[in-house]
């Protein structure tokens, strides 16, 4: 059970995270948007959303911090292990928040208002769930370490996931998954995981897709960008490359006189 | 100097009855699928009014366009790359649906389902939003021919801005009031903000044509386009979440043809035509410091199609011939640069536009007539051109940033013309002396007469085709005889997987196979077509010749 959980399953979750992003953006540029409803509602929006993406821009760098860079090149770095907690408590817990109210502003405007909640397809709602599991649990963990924290003494609550998460997470890029520390990780470390591995299995099928082409390039780009005219293949007039063409070629009807058949 | 052929558009004003039929054949066009329900490409305002959407051209509101830095540089109005990039979670001057108007229906399944009663059944109006029932209360054009300019007409931020200049409280008094209709389309500036504002670079300026299109594969509906785009030509799609946008009708003019809104123009106020203009001092131009200056910058970077200078340069950037042909018979060229008769709108917001108008000189004609002056009596049209500060000024707001000089000029070229002409139609002696009062000679005046009033559909549409040799150059990218021909339909996952195999080379394998096969090429393949470059004269495939009376050609080979 325990190399199922954290043996096998985090590898189909990245495998569908890689290989579903991939397929996404060769197939479906087109639905790759963040399907903005300011038009529709612009006054909760404005406070929900800044909110909940700069809360989770914060949480994405604090779990960057926590489980990629190990203790000890944290603590070479002068980050001693109760200032790093410090750290994460406070800056966890006020980007946590900040995301938790935001989505909950974001939410509460997706139902409230006729067109929002019109415009939000099943696929929304479920990714919603997820995503909110993922916060809360991820909150709760936070939580949990915190009461540890007051409480004084070490307990099994106050738990240092340096010293198991995050080498269980490191492990599994070498591929050799750390199963066992995982295994005895507590309760609430282990679901949030669990949220956490199945909304990044799920991403590249929502509209969370839209974060991969975050336009960092715009700060670096020039200002007016000229193009030719059809510079992009179309049908037929697409540059030899290597690799396949899709199966059941899109170009099949319209393209001039490609191979002759050997079907009769 | 780096020539780049850019197409322009040039709309007459004073034949603007509007009809709004450029608007409906270009809603029936591009914008009546769903999620664009309220957008209107080309749209019909009349002036004085709000326009579409209610007060777009407030840049203290909407923060589109450019503005200069303390420096002189040219800066987006709404911040800087960084700081767009901040804003990017929630725009916070997006213009609202309700700026634009709420799209509806009406339930005209009621007048045929209701059931029997005393009442007539009625339509009611539906949102296309909610799906609710609505009150209509604004659309595109509701302050359509000043309706209900008592009221809103203060609303006009050029109106505003006159009158507080004017401090005096011009009355929308039915004897002073005048009007009349602005149909606009996007721009397709030289100096596009939209696509400086767009976070993805999904906007881009065609090098062929200076079309500015949204590319729908590469938008990912972040809206700072709307924002930057100060005439607010660049919409919201809130069903496939990007960015739409007026798209000069380009495979229409590819092919030649006018745009949909040109060509089902009614008054044939419309003018398309190339521009050469020199892209490297582009910035330079909009960088102009004063304002009013920026009409001369923007004059300035149109190139002349006759200088040889100009030619060579052209050529040197690989423009065709053809296109050069039709940078000199360009109308819009002619109308904006030679006859500068023809103004840019709203140039202060510094995207140096390509949409130019010939300002209306009908509010001062028609206010002479209802006065009981001769109308066209270059005297009169003249004074009362210098008499009328309110009409002037409020065309000096919209086309030359308030230099009313500028726009007097044209007026007077306006009415020194139909003077003149009315000399010849009357069949009296000219009076050169009217042209020369506006610098022009009787015969240029006379060409501008025929520009502006007789010109016929192929001299108001210089259009030149598309390359269709270079599309063909993209479909045979690279020398064919690069071509590896052992790949020929063997690739891992049977026919059509792998390269796709250049059209021009004749595989040794794909003769062969031809060669030795039993059977020709089977007709569903090819859906009916003959593809007389494979067929190697076995045969009859059935297909080459047509099908009549349902007896299929029979497909017997040896």
């Amino acid at each position: 059970m325990s190399v199922l959980l954290w043996g096998v399953l985090p590898y189909f979750a990245i495998v569908l995270l890689i290989g579903g992003t991939v397929w996404r953006y060769r197939y479906d540029q087109f639905g790759w948007t963040t399907r903005s409803s300011q038009l529709y509602e612009s006054k909760l929006l404005q406070i929900g959303s800044p909110l909940f993406h700069f809360g989770i821009l914060f949480v994405v760098i604090g779990h960057v911090a926590g489980l990629v860079i190990p203790e000890s090149w944290m603590s070479a770095m002068g980050v001693g292990e109760s200032a790093y907690h410090v750290m994460a408590l406070v800056i966890g817990t006020i980007a946590g928040v900040g995301t938790l109210v935001g989505i909950a502003i974001l939410i509460y405007r997706r139902r409230t208002i006729g067109p929002v909640f019109m415009a939000t397809t099943k696929n929304d709602k479920v990714m919603y769930v997820v995503l909110v599991g993922a916060i809360v649990l991820g909150l709760i963990t936070t939580a949990l370490a915190i009461a540890a924290g007051t409480g004084g003494s070490a307990t099994a609550e106050s738990y240092n996931y340096r010293e198991s998460v995050a080498p269980w997470f490191r492990s599994l890029f070498v591929l050799q998954p750390d199963v066992a520390t995982m295994a005895a990780v507590p309760v609430a470390f282990k679901i949030h995981t669990l949220v956490g591995m199945l909304l990044f299995a799920i991403w590249p099928f929502t509209r969370l897709v839209h974060a991969f082409t975050a336009p960092v390039h715009y700060l670096f780009r020039p200002y007016i960008v000229y193009r030719s005219r059809d510079a992009r293949p179309a049908p037929g007039m697409t540059t030899p490359r290597r690799g396949w063409d899709p199966v059941g070629t899109k170009d099949r009807e319209s393209a001039p006189a490609r191979t002759p058949s050997r079907r009769s | 100097m780096k020539v780049m052929a850019q197409l322009g558009m040039v709309m007459n004003l004073d034949k603007c009855i509007g009809c709004h039929t450029c608007s409906v054949t270009c809603k029936q066009t591009w914008t009546n699928r769903a999620g664009i329900e309220y957008v209107w490409f080309n749209n019909v305002e009349t002036r004085p009014g709000q326009g579409y959407p209610r007060r777009y051209e407030d840049q203290e509101r909407w923060h589109g366009g450019w503005t200069l830095t303390k420096g002189g540089r040219l800066k987006l109005r709404s911040g800087g790359r960084f700081k767009r990039l901040l804003s990017i979670f929630a725009n916070p001057v997006l213009p609202r649906l309700e700026d634009y108007y709420e799209p509806w229906t009406y339930d005209y399944a009621n007048l045929i389902d209701a059931p029997l009663s005393d009442d007539f059944p009625v339509a009611r109006p539906k949102s296309l939003i909610t799906g609710e029932n609505m009150k209509i209360t604004w659309s595109g054009n509701w302050d359509d021919n000043l309706g209900g300019a008592p009221e809103m007409g203060h609303l006009d931020p050029i109106v505003e801005k006159v009158r507080r200049e004017a401090e005096d409280k011009i009355k929308f008094e039915f004897e002073k009031t005048f009007m009349f209709y602005l149909p606009r389309i996007c721009e397709h500036c030289l100096n596009p903000s939209c696509m400086a504002a767009c976070p993805s670079g999904a906007i881009y300026k065609r090098v062929e044509d200076g079309i500015v299109l949204v590319d729908q594969d590469r938008c990912r509906g972040w809206r700072q386009c709307m924002t930057g785009c100060p005439y607010k030509k660049v919409y919201f799609n809130h069903k496939t979440g990007k960015a739409e946008k007026c798209t000069f009708c380009y495979p229409r003019v590819e092919v030649g043809l006018p745009t949909v809104c040109a060509e089902t123009c009614v008054g044939r106020l419309r003018y398309i035509g190339l521009f050469l203009y020199d892209a490297d001092r582009v910035t330079a131009a909009a960088s102009t410091p004063d304002p009013q200056d920026l009409y001369e910058a923007q004059l300035d970077l149109l190139l002349d199609p006759n200088d040889p200078q100009v030619i060579a340069a052209a050529r040197a950037e690989g423009i065709a011939e053809d296109w050069l042909e039709a940078a000199r018979r360009s109308p819009v060229y002619a109308l904006a640069k030679k006859y500068r008769v023809a103004l840019p709108l709203r140039p202060e917001f510094r995207t140096m536009p390509m949409v130019w108008y010939v300002p209306p000189l009908s509010p001062v004609v028609d206010l002479l007539r209802d006065q009981g002056h001769d109308a066209e009596a270059a005297g009169n049209l003249f004074g009362a051109i210098d008499a009328l500060r309110i009409p002037v000024e409020y065309l000096a707001e919209l086309f030359t940033a308030g230099d009313t000089a500028t726009v007097s000029d044209v007026l007077h070229k306006l009415a020194a013309m139909r003077s003149y002409m009315r000399d010849i139609n009357l069949g009296r002696d000219t009076d050169e002396s009217i042209p020369a009062a506006v610098g022009m000679t009787g015969h240029e005046m006379y060409e501008m007469y025929r520009l502006l009033a007789i010109a016929k559909y192929d001299e108001r549409y210089v259009i030149p085709k598309a390359h269709e040799e270079q599309g063909h150059d993209l479909e045979e990218m690279g020398c064919s005889v690069d071509f590896d021909e052992t790949d020929f339909g063997s690739a891992a996952f049977g026919e059509a997987s792998g390269r796709p195999v250049p059209v021009a080379v004749e595989t040794f394998q794909a003769l062969r196979q031809r060669q030795t096969t039993d059977l020709i090429r089977a007709p569903e393949d090819m859906r009916g077509r003959v593809n007389l470059l494979n067929w190697d004269g076995k045969g009859v495939p059935s297909g080459i010749f047509p099908d009549d009376d349902g007896h299929k050609k029979a497909s017997s080979s040896s």
